[in-house]
């Protein structure tokens, strides 16, 4: 649905902002069909830049995946000349996803329906019967095959990781990140090569919103995440900062691990989920190998609109959001080490992914949340969130008690809604 | 010695025995974890085992990443404790059903052998769905006369999970 196709206000549709401005967000952000077909429109097909893939899982000439843009399919493949191309995994024809499998290498595209064929560019190349069967039948004489390729999108990559975007116009990738989501972003990907370890996918039945949110929602780690605070990774007072660019658009949530476990006895009374008489059997999980360039050993990044940079101690990895209408979105975890870990360092990443993922300690504790929310606001009486924690700021925060960075987001995000 | 339907070369009186052993351990082992007594869940393991949950795509590309990867006693009952005691998750019932038990291999003390599996799964107020579908590659030792899991890699069909795993299966 185009927005500009509906009728009347925003009020008369019902998008009314509580007047205590960012303190509330209310229900329809997170459930209306309307505002969904907006943000795809506005977001994800608008001037900015999606995550589809890392260069590592199609390193040889003719390597494809398939992927998203945002909700919509695409393909990721590399050309013969080992240029990155990515377009819609729609034929021209009749529309047909014709890449089904999750990877693999071709040196063309043939859509099986009418077997319309694309080069690893996305250029249609073929068409069989275009000039019919014996002088009858057959596409027009003025069909130029060159006129019917399938949608491409506009690709930038930085250091192995590669992003598309819809809106020919969109800024490069560094200024639309910024400098201080950059810096974390490049002591990630720190410019080894990187190895797949492979991949997690799941669906979450909540707005695709939600997971920015709770990746900008510090105060939510040692509170719903007993395993971080019983166990010693996080617990409050701990070095730690909430960074927002100055758009508000992206974060990075960060945290160094302490070298001793001394939590006080004020922070002990708030946070029920510890529980300092638990240890592990085998610590290892929590080892922290010093292998980056920053005073941080977890940064969490929010890359807006759907990717998440986790480096989490060693545990490394993308996660793609792809939304699938207002009350769900799925999500692909590309799990990642280095070329040149050893064997010892590459299970330390394995045992470490034991914290995320969908069945993971902390991951499938953020999944079951998020389903309660929209449980909760999908179902009752409508209402809003109550958004006060650190009181009106809005951005970067020195400490965790605070959701300015969610503000920050939604002041951007009702700037480009236009609500 | 001939070669059965399964493709080993068992006395097919001794892989019978075994199958019917092995399949004591699934039922026991599913009753466990249907039981909500996590706790009980590493002892069906030896203590240098291996347990991996895995999707197909990631098994079938040799990609070594695990949903949940332990390695060793120690992280097994790390699992069951965390899951226990820290973790928050919706209530729920779990129901592990296991088929197609074959036997593969008896050499050295160790049975390789596989199972098909179905675990479904069913919230409050909402219907059960078959939450996992996949296959058990196992290897068993025999401790004390007791057939334990010295590796069990779980690899499942069901690619996309619907929002959390949070038990083991």
């Amino acid at each position: 649905m185009d927005a500009r196709a509906t009728h009347g206000s925003n009020a008369d549709r019902g998008f009314v902002w509580p007047e205590e401005g960012l303190a509330r967000f209310p229900d329809w952000v997170y459930t209306s069909d309307e505002i969904y077909a907006r943000e795809v429109e506005r977001i994800f097909h608008g001037a900015c830049w999606n995550y589809v893939a890392l260069e590592a899982e199609i390193p040889a000439p003719g390597d494809f995946k398939r992927s998203f843009a945002g909700p919509t399919p695409v393909v990721v493949a590399r050309g013969a000349d080992g240029a990155i191309a990515v377009f819609e995994n729609r034929c021209a024809h009749r529309g047909a996803e014709f890449c089904r499998p999750y990877r693999g290498n071709a040196r063309e595209f043939v859509c099986p329906y009418h077997q319309w064929t694309y080069d690893l560019g996305g250029v249609l190349v073929g068409v069989p019967f275009r000039r019919g069967v014996k002088g009858e039948g057959g596409m027009p004489a003025d069909f130029r095959l060159e006129e019917h390729g399938v949608r491409r999108l506009k690709v930038t990559t930085r250091r192995g990781v590669v992003f598309a975007s819809f809106a020919p116009g969109t800024e490069p990738l560094e200024d639309y990140l910024g400098p201080e989501i950059l810096a974390d972003f490049d002591a990630t990907f720190d410019g080894r090569p990187l190895k797949i370890l492979g991949y997690y996918r799941n669906t979450v039945p909540a707005n695709w919103k939600m997971y920015h949110e709770n990746l900008k929602d510090p105060y939510h780690a040692t509170l719903l995440h007993s395993y971080l605070v019983t166990f010693g990774l996080l617990v409050a007072g701990n070095r730690s900062a909430m960074i927002v660019d100055a758009k508000g658009r992206h974060g990075t949530m960060a945290s160094a691990k302490p070298d001793t476990l001394d939590v006080p006895e004020e922070s002990r009374r708030e946070m029920r989920a510890f529980h300092d008489n638990l240890a592990l059997a085998d610590p290892r999980i929590l080892d922290y190998v010093r292998e980056f360039n920053s005073p941080w050993s977890v940064t969490m990044q929010t890359i807006w609109p759907n990717m998440i940079v986790q480096r989490e101690l060693n545990t490394l990895g993308t996660r793609q959001i792809v939304p699938q209408g207002p009350h769900r979105f799925a999500m692909v975890w590309t799990m990642f080490g280095f070329e040149g870990d050893s064997d010892e360092m590459t299970r330390h990443r394995l045992r470490q992914g034991n914290l995320m993922g969908p069945a993971g300690f902390l991951g499938l504790e953020d999944n079951e949340a998020m389903k309660f929310v929209q449980d909760g606001i999908a179902k009752a009486r409508p209402s809003a969130a109550v958004i006060e924690l650190g009181g009106s700021e809005e951005g970067t925060s020195p400490n965790l008690i605070s959701e300015a960075a969610i503000r920050a987001l939604y002041r951007h995000w009702r700037d480009v809604m236009g609500v | 010695m001939r070669e059965d339907f399964a493709g080993t070369k068992l006395d097919p009186a001794e892989a019978r025995a075994l199958r019917l052993e092995i399949e004591e351990f699934h039922a026991a082992y599913c009753a466990a974890l249907d039981e909500g007594r996590i706790a009980d869940w590493p002892g069906f393991f030896t203590e240098d085992a291996v347990y991996r949950i895995t999707g197909r795509d990631n098994a079938d590309a040799g990609l070594p990443v695990g949903l949940i990867y332990c390695e060793g006693g120690g992280m097994l009952r790390d699992r069951a404790l965390a899951i226990e005691k820290t973790a928050m998750f919706a209530p729920r019932f779990l129901l592990h059903a296991v088929s197609n038990v074959r036997v593969l291999g008896l050499s050295e003390g160790t049975v390789e052998a596989q199972a098909t599996y179905l675990v479904l799964q069913t919230l409050v107020d909402e219907p059960t769905t078959i939450h996992q579908a996949g296959r058990y590659f196992d290897r068993f030792a025999r401790v004390a006369g007791r057939l334990l899991l010295r590796e069990r890699q779980c690899v499942y069909d069901t690619v996309l999970i619907d929002n959390s795993l949070v038990l083991p299966v």
